[in-house]
């Protein structure tokens, strides 16, 4: 293992940060995984910690395959992480909105080209990805559909549920997006936390990640377990809204099935605790997402759900 | 008239609600039909917008006898914004400017988003006035996006701005309210000016008399309008970009709007432990500079200054 600064970046007033990343192998670029680029992206940094952890003992047993080399990057904004802040730390904007960067433009932009030189080139790319919405989701791979990358890639993983997202205007400034208009075959990994570490699903992405190298022959053992992936494409997802705001009691959770009529959750009233609304399921299905706050607005994204 | 736009629940007892407040011009005898949108306040730290909205509802409140057609004027888009100090909506990702047109099946700020273009749609113009961050200072202009230039330059050029920049597209800012209208007919001007978090009288001014001269070249005003400069215009000009190569404390030697020559100072970084000056920042082209940074604390990178450089610099 090689422990190497990809991109370091001067502060007036705290030490500098360096973007850290960890090789493995040698050879051509084969596989890379980058995790937290927001700063309350904490299972996306552990899922890598831990993989790094896993590489580090498969190198010194001789399973890097040859000629491959791994490149795996736990955090690339620690700065906004040490201080509680989502987005980068003076002026709110967003790393992962960046790219593929300017090596001579503002500070994330210099930050995005400082990882993108870094991570291009790579033949696979993974990123442990969170998402805009509050909620909880059921682990899934998804592919932005650039045309480049093979969708049936997203098998190799082993995880329930694989999905294609036809890109929208603002995702084009994505890592996922740039990756492959650079010729990277990548894909986004979520789990369900993000803020908090879920070792269960941490365990998982990181198995999903070492069962896609070993599928692809970058390691030389395999890796038990897995589903068959079921492929869906994202908008075949039904999300069901909430009619009104107040406080949001479910009574599903992520990956339970119910049936047309089931009452998955009701709303109260936030001061006089009357209950408001009982929100039914419109049709049979699989809760892929769940809102996970006790506070909701009218048309809240309640639930994404996956028919049957 | 004030009247709703985009309304949906908060959590404990409030609702959200997008207002405009809307003038019918008086005189009938020739009605034109037409309608100005004037909007602002999609960022919530933006407020320059603030001032002139107010001051052109002062103006039209007393005087509709001499408009003619309909002004709507909405002061604040993001209203949880700009009364929390928020640039973005409070409790939501991503840049309410990143969501147009919206979708009713979406999230509860793309449905205020698709609200919005809904209510817009249709009138003959749309003004989006937009304060800088509040890092930077902007001299009055008008943004107009390459592939609306032609239609747009000339009603651009009524609104008393300095200058208007003519920028390239990109596929990112295609989920611009302003995008958004042009690409449904309904033409949008985009001024920027002054900084964040904070109000220019002087700038405010200038655009409320350039709408009302905007008003009356759209035969919708028969009061009287200050005359209006004619801008400087960025097609076949260069833009310079100074951004800073050090982190420290930037002290500005250059002032606001105007002229540099090539390697002229613009101010210095210095550090603030040791007082050294961390770097001299220059101008790279001839110009005028039309941003200039405001906020001192910067990084590696921290957009010092833009320059709209002279035609030779094309």
């Amino acid at each position: 293992m090689r422990r190497k600064t990809l991109y370091s970046l001067r502060s007036p007033y705290r030490e500098s940060m360096d973007i850290i990343g960890f090789q493995f192998g040698q050879g051509e670029k084969t596989m890379c995984v980058v995790g937290a680029m927001r700063g309350n992206e904490v299972q996306q940094m552990y899922v890598c910690s831990q993989l790094v952890s896993r590489l580090k003992d498969m190198e010194s047993s001789g399973l890097i395959a040859d000629n491959c080399e791994v490149m795996i990057i736990p955090s690339a904004n620690y700065y906004s992480m040490n201080i509680g802040k989502r987005f980068w730390t003076m002026d709110n904007t967003d790393i992962n909105r960046m790219f593929p960067g300017y090596d001579l433009g503002e500070t994330t932009q210099r930050i995005a080209a400082g990882i993108f030189e870094s991570v291009k080139g790579y033949k696979y790319g993974v990123q442990l990805a969170s998402f805009y919405q509050q909620g909880d989701f059921l682990p899934h791979v998804k592919l932005m559909e650039t045309g480049f990358t093979d969708h049936e890639l997203m098998k190799c993983f082993g995880l329930p549920f694989a999905f294609i997202r036809k890109p929208r205007p603002y995702d084009t400034t994505t890592l996922n997006y740039n990756w492959q208009i650079w010729e990277t075959q990548a894909f986004s990994l979520y789990t369900n936390a993000t803020d908090n570490i879920d070792e269960p699903s941490a365990k998982l992405a990181v198995d999903a990640i070492l069962r896609f190298m070993s599928a692809n022959g970058v390691i030389k053992t395999k890796i038990p377990g897995g589903y068959i992936t079921e492929m869906l494409d994202e908008k075949s997802l039904l999300q069901i809204h909430s009619p009104v705001a107040g406080i949001y009691k479910s009574f599903v959770k992520t990956g339970d099935e119910f049936r047309k009529g089931d009452i998955l959750c009701e709303i109260t009233d936030p001061l006089d605790g009357s209950v408001i609304r009982q929100i039914t399921a419109p049709s049979d299905g699989i809760v892929f997402f769940r809102y996970n706050r006790p506070l909701e607005f009218e048309k809240t994204v309640l639930y994404k759900v996956i028919p049957i | 008239m004030i009247e709703e736009v985009a309304k949906a629940g908060l959590s404990v007892n409030e609702n959200i609600v997008i207002k405009k407040n809307r003038y019918v011009g008086s005189d009938s005898k020739n009605p034109s039909g037409k309608r100005v949108c004037v909007v602002t306040g999609i960022h919530g730290d933006e407020l320059e917008g603030q001032y002139v909205c107010a001051k052109l509802a002062n103006v039209l409140q007393n005087n509709l006898a001499l408009l003619n057609g309909t002004v709507d004027i909405y002061p604040a888009l993001n209203p949880l914004g700009i009364d929390s100090i928020t640039r973005g909506i409070p409790l939501f990702d991503l840049d309410m400017n990143r969501i147009f047109p919206g979708t009713n099946d979406g999230t509860m700020a793309e449905c205020l988003a698709a609200d919005i273009i809904s209510d817009i749609s249709g009138a003959d113009i749309c003004i989006d006035i937009h304060s800088s961050n509040i890092y930077l200072r902007e001299i009055p202009q008008v943004r107009i996006n390459e592939i609306t230039a032609d239609e747009l330059v000339p009603y651009a050029k009524m609104l008393g701005c300095d200058f208007i920049w003519i920028h390239a597209s990109a596929t990112v800012l295609e989920s611009t309210l302003a995008y958004s209208l042009n690409s449904i007919g309904t033409k949008t001007l985009v001024v920027e000016m002054g900084v964040g978090m904070r109000i220019t009288c002087e700038y405010g001014d200038r655009l409320t008399d350039g709408i009302l001269n905007l008003l009356k070249n759209l035969g919708m005003w028969k009061g009287e309008c200050k005359p209006v400069k004619e801008p400087i215009i960025s097609a076949d000009r260069a833009v310079g970009f100074v951004n800073s190569g050090a982190a420290g404390i930037f002290i500005p030697s250059a002032k606001h709007w105007s002229h540099i020559k090539s390697g002229d100072a613009v101010g210095k970084v210095i550090d603030p432990v040791t007082g050294n000056v961390e770097e001299y920042v220059t101008s790279p082209c001839d110009g005028i500079i039309f941003t200039l940074r405001e906020y001192p604390i910067v990084y590696g990178g921290s957009l010092i200054a833009r320059i709209l450089g002279g035609e030779e610099n094309a």
